[in-house]
C-alpha cells in the first residue's frame, strides 16, 4: 500500500506520521524520516520548485520500485513544493515492514532517490539573495549504493 | 502556440518560467531565441522533456500546436 503526495502547501509530520502508524499497528517495524529547512547557516527561506506533469508520476513510480525491491506493508512520501521557513517540513518518509532491516532500507533508498533522481528544483535565500542549490557530489555517491 | 517551460536556474537565464512559440522544428525554435539562453539551454546537464516525456534525443522533434517542451536542469530535491 502507498501513499505518495506532492503537498503544496505545509503538513503537520506529527499528524501524518500519528496517522501512517495507525494504519500500520500490524507492521513490527516503522521507520520514519523528517527532512526539515535547517534553522542556522543564514538561510531565511527555501524554496522548491516542482514541474506537475512529472514530479508526483515520477514519486509515485518510485514508490513502486521501493516496494518491489523490499517487502514492505506500507509506504508513505509526503514532498513539499513551495517556500518553506526555517523548521517546515519538507519530505517525510515513513516505510512499515514485518522486520526492520527491510524498513530502514525502503526509507533510505526513498530518500535517496528523492533528493538526487526527482523532479525538483531547490534554491535557498539568504542576507545575499536567492541561490539556485545544484545537487553535490556526496549525493551521487549515496544514489550510486544502492548498484 | 507551443510552450517552452524553464525550470530551476533556467528560469532566471530565461527571465520567465514559460514562453509560447510558432510551432515547428525544435532547431528552428531555439534559433529564435537570445543566444545566451540557447546555449544554457543546450548545455549537457539539461534534459528535455516533451509533455511530460523525457526525451533521449531532441534531433528530428518539431513542436506542435499545444505541444510543451521543459527544459530540465540537473535535479535537487529533499
Amino acid at each position: 500500500m502507498q501513499d505518495v503526495r506532492l503537498a503544496l502547501e505545509p503538513f503537520d509530520p506529527v499528524a501524518e506520521i500519528a496517522a501512517f502508524n495507525a494504519r500500520h499497528s500490524h507492521a513490527g517495524g516503522i521507520v520514519t524520516f523528517l527532512g526539515q529547512v535547517r534553522d542556522s547557516g543564514g538561510v531565511e527561506a527555501l524554496e522548491l520548485q516542482h514541474y506537475a506533469p512529472m514530479t508526483l508520476p515520477g514519486m509515485e513510480e518510485l514508490a513502486r520500485i521501493t516496494q518491489a525491491r523490499w517487502p514492505v506493508e506500507g509506504l508513505m512520501i509526503v514532498h513539499r513544493s513551495g517556500v518553506m521557513y526555517p523548521g517546515d517540513a519538507i519530505v517525510l518518509v515513513c516505510a512499515a515492514a514485518r522486520h526492520r532491516r527491510d524498513a530502514f532500507a525502503a526509507a533510505d533508498f526513498a530518500m535517496d532517490h528523492l533528493k538526487s533522481e526527482s523532479w525538483f528544483w531547490k534554491r535557498e535565500k539568504t542576507a545575499k539573495g536567492w541561490r539556485w542549490i545544484e545537487p553535490r557530489p556526496e549525493d551521487r555517491q549515496d544514489l550510486s549504493r544502492w548498484g | 502556440m507551443a510552450r517552452l517551460v524553464f525550470m530551476g536556474r533556467l528560469e532566471d537565464v530565461a527571465g520567465t518560467g514559460e514562453m509560447s512559440v510558432a510551432p515547428g522544428p525544435v532547431e528552428q525554435v531555439l534559433a529564435a531565441l537570445d543566444p545566451a539562453l540557447a546555449v544554457q539551454l543546450l548545455g549537457e546537464k539539461v534534459r528535455m522533456a516533451l509533455n511530460g516525456q523525457l526525451l533521449t534525443d531532441m534531433g528530428g522533434v518539431t513542436l506542435g500546436q499545444g505541444d510543451e517542451l521543459a527544459f530540465l536542469p540537473p535535479v535537487s530535491g529533499g
